[in-house]
């Protein structure tokens, strides 16, 4: 809400600078977001006179003008401007002053003669043009007849004002006014409030005999009033009054709309003038829209309308849209003879709904959507032909029709005292309290030891029980008054669930692993499952959709942090950023069925991605076998693994105590294709729910071994698909429990091993925890796995 | 005898003090007192001597024996300290050459700013919990006294899934979710994701993190809210930071309030960041809305609390001074690392 300071002083009196006004308001619940001062870059224009003009000696297109700006002299200027005629008055800049177009004033010689100044143009002043007549568009500004020779321009087109805009909160209706602001900023400052004198003027015939009014649906339309002006004189409204408009955000238009417009700032009530002659039978029907009837709003748009609108029509046509907008056929032109004035209320969630699937929003509908007081309609009425009358716009025709079937009458709320403390943690007294509630229009009517009670005014329908009275109470006396305390009572334990624990503990592994967090968003593109490589049948595929996504690419829960992660690896290849180790604990949605009945499964993940051309397969997988390790995670399995999104052959599953964890490999080619990486990319996803459940973080002291342990070396040939998994659990299986560590040390495959072999060497760790092992006891368990090994796998000795 | 032995010392000594090298010494030992050496030779011939000789010149012949052991130990330690000396004066290095740094992952920046808000509140006893994302229509909006064609709907463009199903708009709904399972007294935070139908922008996301928090006992005043976040809005933000509360609106709390801190740059006086008013708004908290606690069940006479939410992003543009929110989002590893 934009207010002009002046326009605000109006109605209220205060005394002090606007930036103190803005703090006290901002801090009484009216914030303010911007101050803006007009005319700032507009300095020493003045009002001149043209006393007389004379031709230029040696130049035909230039005129040299004698200017009565108050001084001694006429100033002798030069101009080429071809409006301006002797007795003008014009806005003149004086040597020195400056321009908001960015242009210092001099005196300067044209074709040898001097100029003392230089008349401006609405452009050179930064003004709107749109209503000037077609002269002054191009040429220079006239001002009115009686601008006192000598003021300031700024005074005479309203531009020495401050504009403070309000931000108004959605239960403050009554705020988008002036008079609601003015009423707001005298009970924040302790400044007079004056609603504005308003004087019906006295008119000719009587509106009754002229036209009727129907009101068909009530409950949309609790009120309605309608006035009648005659002889309707079209033209610009005054200076005043279009400055007033401008600096509040509205374009001034003519008279009549002007002042509807007006009124709408001041009071809050959206007024609407038809042009009556358009109105067939010269009357008014408030009714639902019939299916399909069409009306072509002033926007020049064609509406297609259904039952759920609410329309404003004549006997047999809709002239408007009830409170948004009104229609072409029946707008004030130039030809309007006659007006019939709209003052009228609607109900809110009908306007608000209409606006919204019309996709229409407006000064009107926006406001009327909020709530607006009933009462206030009829006195919007009286001011606005009380300000045709005063801007001679028209004749106004005696009587208002209003059609108010159930008036709106205060409510009353009880309010304990007692209560209103507790609730602020205050020791305020009743009388005090009554005091704020007077100072805002809230009148206490009835009082007893216990509690008050208090009338509220129809125009503050967000204070409806007696909490709103305990705000009303703690900001009027000031947030910043109530002392700061801590709260006093039960003991309660400060804690975070176990996988929040988990969570936290995972990323700090993770960075010691040396790999950074991301964050990225939860919707992706449906093509992302094309880009991962995922079969048509694919249950990753069973997404969520939005019903208003941004855009397609952005349209779908995911089911999977593979696309993301491939993107932002992709971006920071791109960047030429080297060493990227990535990974993201992030939630999945993934639906119980589709469409959605009830709430999907939200499934965290842990997605881990590494691209380097320094780092394999092994890297990636010894970063989760370090996690699980320091997560407490056991036993760990990995097998090898078919994944269209993944390398063939270098896959693999990952199960935590045979449960499914996840898949771990090297990306395809054509998946990385896809994002356009043109490196390895290792990358992970798992189970983060499961990985949680399965960590055990509690830790136990083990004694530190007392007896030496012995080392072995075994080398063996085995064919290539023998899985070292395999050999290690038949080691195991053979070594029994003295086994402690198997270690391979070494995969050889080339000079004197046949094709199609590979040699492993491991070292063996054997101890017991109870005695020295002998050679012999070593011995006879070596012996055990090497037969075991050549049984399964018919693995060869290397010596 | 007596005068051999003399000489074995002098000629041991002269010796000594020309040894340079441990090798010297080694063959100065062999040459004295090894088997075949010049002393034990010596000595090999006491039993020539006069028995009544024998005494004092066993003595002497002793001594030498030690003496000359103790010299050689002494001269073989100064060798070694010399030769210790020497090499460290050969191994020095230039130690101004940058090290090999491990580098160590980092934590996302808004990871970051939530373990710090978290800290403060598990430390003043509030309980972390987690809700949906997806979440009904119900919970966002209808239990926080914000139903249908509420005006303030508009506000928070949201996504919808279904009519009844849609992307909470704000980590709220935890409050209704958290009472409707428990009793009072609740000390909660609940911290999340949350979803606006906002493009892509400097100060816009169209996903972005909350943090929720709610206090609900028996005698809760605006007091107790005012004092618990002006103590957290100094613990995040320096203990000398202005905090100002302003009045504000939210359907679900009444009175409600805006939590204002001195400008982080400029400290009040009036700058860019500031749109030089010389304050920031850091979140937006209040009483809780009789009307929010009777649907869950609870007596608004009984029992009362307050609600605060906060924007994490908000709070890590403001603390890391990152100027778009762009930035979190991107993952661009140049700003993933400055963290």
């Amino acid at each position: 809400m934009l207010v002009p300071v002046k326009w605000l002083k109006d109605y209220v009196d205060y005394d002090m600078k606007t930036e103190e006004l803005a703090l006290a308001m901002t801090m009484s619940g009216t914030n303010v977001e911007s101050i803006k001062t007009l005319g700032e870059n507009i300095q020493g224009v003045v009002v001149g006179k043209i006393e007389s003009i004379k031709p230029h000696p040696n130049a035909d297109k230039l005129r040299v003008c004698f200017v009565d700006v108050g001084g001694e002299n006429a100033l002798q200027i030069i101009t080429g401007a071809e409006n301006v005629k002797e007795g003008d008055k014009v806005p003149t800049a004086l040597e020195g002053s400056q321009l908001p177009i960015g242009i210092k004033i001099k005196t300067t010689k044209f074709r040898g003669l001097e100029s003392q100044g230089m008349m401006c143009s609405a452009q050179e002043l930064k003004l709107e043009t749109k209503n000037l007549p077609d002269e002054q568009k191009n040429g220079i500004l006239i001002l009115p007849e009686n601008a006192p020779i000598g003021e300031d321009v700024k005074k005479i087109l309203g531009l020495d004002d401050e504009i403070i805009e309000f931000e108004i909160t959605t239960n403050r209706p009554d705020c988008l006014s002036i008079v609601g602001i003015a009423r707001e900023a005298a009970v924040t400052v302790g400044g007079r409030f004056k609603f504005p004198e308003i004087v019906v003027p006295e008119g000719q015939g009587n509106i009754s005999n002229e036209t009727r009014v129907d009101v068909e649906d009530p409950d949309l339309c609790p009120r309605y009033t309608a006035r009648l002006i005659k002889n309707v004189r079209i033209k610009p409204s005054p200076i005043w009054m279009q400055q007033r408009l401008r600096a509040a955000g509205i374009r001034p238009i003519n008279n009549i709309v002007d002042i509807t417009n007006y009124v709408m700032l001041e009071l809050g009530q959206p007024l609407h003038a038809f042009d009556f002659e358009c109105l067939n039978d010269k009357r008014i029907i408030v009714r639902r829209a019939k299916k399909g009837e069409k009306l072509v709003t002033l926007d020049g748009i064609e509406r297609e309308l259904d039952e759920s609108v609410l329309v404003i029509a004549d006997s047999n046509k809709p002239v408007g849209i009830a409170g948004v907008m009104g229609g072409e056929n029946s707008e004030i032109t130039e030809k309007t003879q006659t007006v019939l004035l709209e003052s009228a209320n609607f109900n809110s969630t009908s306007i608000r709904r209409t606006a919204k699937k019309l996709g229409l929003r407006t000064e009107a509908s926006s406001r009327f959507e909020k709530g607006i007081d009933p009462n206030i309609a009829e006195i919007a009425s009286n001011r606005f032909v009380q300000l045709v009358e005063q801007l001679d716009a028209g004749d106004v025709v005696n009587g208002i029709i209003d059609i108010y079937p159930k008036p709106l009458k205060p409510w009353r709320i009880k309010m304990r005292p007692g209560r209103i403390n507790k609730i602020l943690g205050t020791n305020l007294t009743s009388e005090q309290m009554e005091k704020i509630l007077n100072s805002l229009g809230l009148k206490v009517v009835e009082k007893s030891s216990e509690h008050l009670f208090v009338e509220v005014p129809t125009f503050r329908k967000d204070i409806t029980r007696e909490e709103d009275l305990s705000e009303e109470i703690g900001r009027i006396y000031g947030f910043d008054n109530i002392p700061p305390t801590l709260p006093k009572g039960s003991t309660t334990f400060g804690t975070q669930p176990s996988h929040m624990v988990k969570a936290d503990k995972t990323k700090d592994i993770l960075n010691a692993c040396g790999i950074s967090e991301i964050i990225t968003f939860s919707f992706i593109s449906p093509q992302s499952f094309d880009k991962i490589n995922l079969p048509k049948e694919s249950p990753l595929r069973k997404v969520i959709k939005l019903m208003n996504p941004l855009g397609e690419d952005t349209s779908v829960m995911r089911t999977t942090l593979i696309p993301n992660m491939l993107s932002v690896i992709s971006y920071n290849l791109s960047n030429r950023q080297e060493n990227i180790a990535l990974f993201e604990l992030g939630r999945v949605y993934r639906p119980k069925s589709l469409p959605l009945k009830e709430l999907p499964d939200e499934y965290n993940l842990l997605t881990i991605g590494m691209s380097d051309d320094k780092i394999d397969f092994y890297d990636l997988k010894g970063v989760v076998e370090t996690l699980f390790e320091n997560l407490g995670v056991t036993p760990v399995e990995f097998n090898p693994y078919k994944h269209p999104t993944f390398h063939p052959g270098r896959t693999a599953e990952v199960l935590i105590n045979g449960k499914r964890a996840g898949v771990l490999g090297e990306i395809h080619p054509d998946v990385n294709d896809a994002y356009d990486i043109k490196k390895r990319v290792y990358l992970c996803e798992l189970e983060f729910d499961l990985i949680a459940e399965q960590s055990e973080l509690s830790y136990k002291f083990e004694p530190i071994p007392r007896y030496p342990a012995v080392e072995r070396d075994l080398a063996i040939v085995v064919n290539d698909s023998v899985l070292a998994k395999d050999i290690e659990n038949t080691i195991i299986e053979a070594g029994g429990s003295l086994i402690k560590e198997i270690d391979l040390f070494d995969i050889y495959k080339g000079k004197q091993i046949p094709e199609g072999k590979k040699s492993m060497a491991y070292s063996l760790m054997f101890r017991a925890n109870d005695r020295t092992l002998t050679d012999e006891e070593v011995n006879n368990i070596y012996n055990k796995i090497v037969d075991s090994l050549k049984n399964k796998f018919n693995a060869k000795l290397r010596d | 005898m007596r005068e051999k032995l003399l000489n074995i010392r002098k000629e041991a000594e002269k010796s000594l003090l020309e040894a340079i090298k441990q090798q010297d010494i080694e063959r100065l030992r062999i040459n004295f007192l090894g088997k075949k050496g010049k002393l034990t030779q010596l000595l090999r011939g006491m039993g020539n001597l006069l028995p009544e000789d024998r005494p004092v010149i066993g003595q002497m012949a002793n001594k030498l024996r030690s003496d000359l052991e103790r010299m050689i130990e002494e001269k073989i330690e100064a060798i070694k300290e010399k030769e210790k000396l020497e090499r460290l004066e050969k191994e020095q290095i230039d130690v101004t050459i940058t090290g090999r740094k491990k580098f160590i992952g980092r934590k996302h920046p808004l990871t970051r700013t939530l373990e710090d808000i978290k800290s403060f509140f598990i430390g003043m006893g509030y309980e972390v919990v987690e809700g949906p994302e997806i979440e009904l229509d119900y919970y966002n909006f209808e239990a926080l006294n914000t139903p249908e064609d509420h005006p303030a709907r508009d506000v928070q463009d949201t996504f919808y899934i279904t009519d009844k199903i849609l992307l909470r708009t704000q980590t709220s709904p935890m409050q209704v979710r958290t009472m409707e399972k428990r009793k009072p007294p609740l000390k909660i935070l609940a911290p999340g994701r949350v979803y606006r139908s906002d493009a892509v922008d400097a100060t816009h996301s169209p996903v972005f993190h909350q943090v929720e928090g709610l206090v609900i006992d028996e005698n809760i005043t605006m007091g107790d809210l005012k004092g618990t976040l002006i103590a957290f809005a100094r613990y995040l933000f320096g203990q000398d930071r202005g905090v100002r509360f302003r009045p504000h609106y939210f359907p679900f709390t009444e009175p409600s309030a805006e939590l204002d801190i001195s400008c982080i740059v400029c400290n009040g006086k009036g700058c860019r960041l500031c749109s030089y008013n010389g304050w920031l708004e850091i979140l937006g908290c209040g009483m809780v809305h009789p009307r929010v606690l009777e649907m869950v069940g609870y007596n608004p006479e009984k029992v009362g609390g307050f609600a605060l939410g906060m924007g994490i992003e908000r709070i890590a543009l403001l603390k890391y001074g990152i100027d778009d929110m762009r930035l979190f989002f991107e993952n661009d590893l140049r700003f993933l690392r400055q963290f």
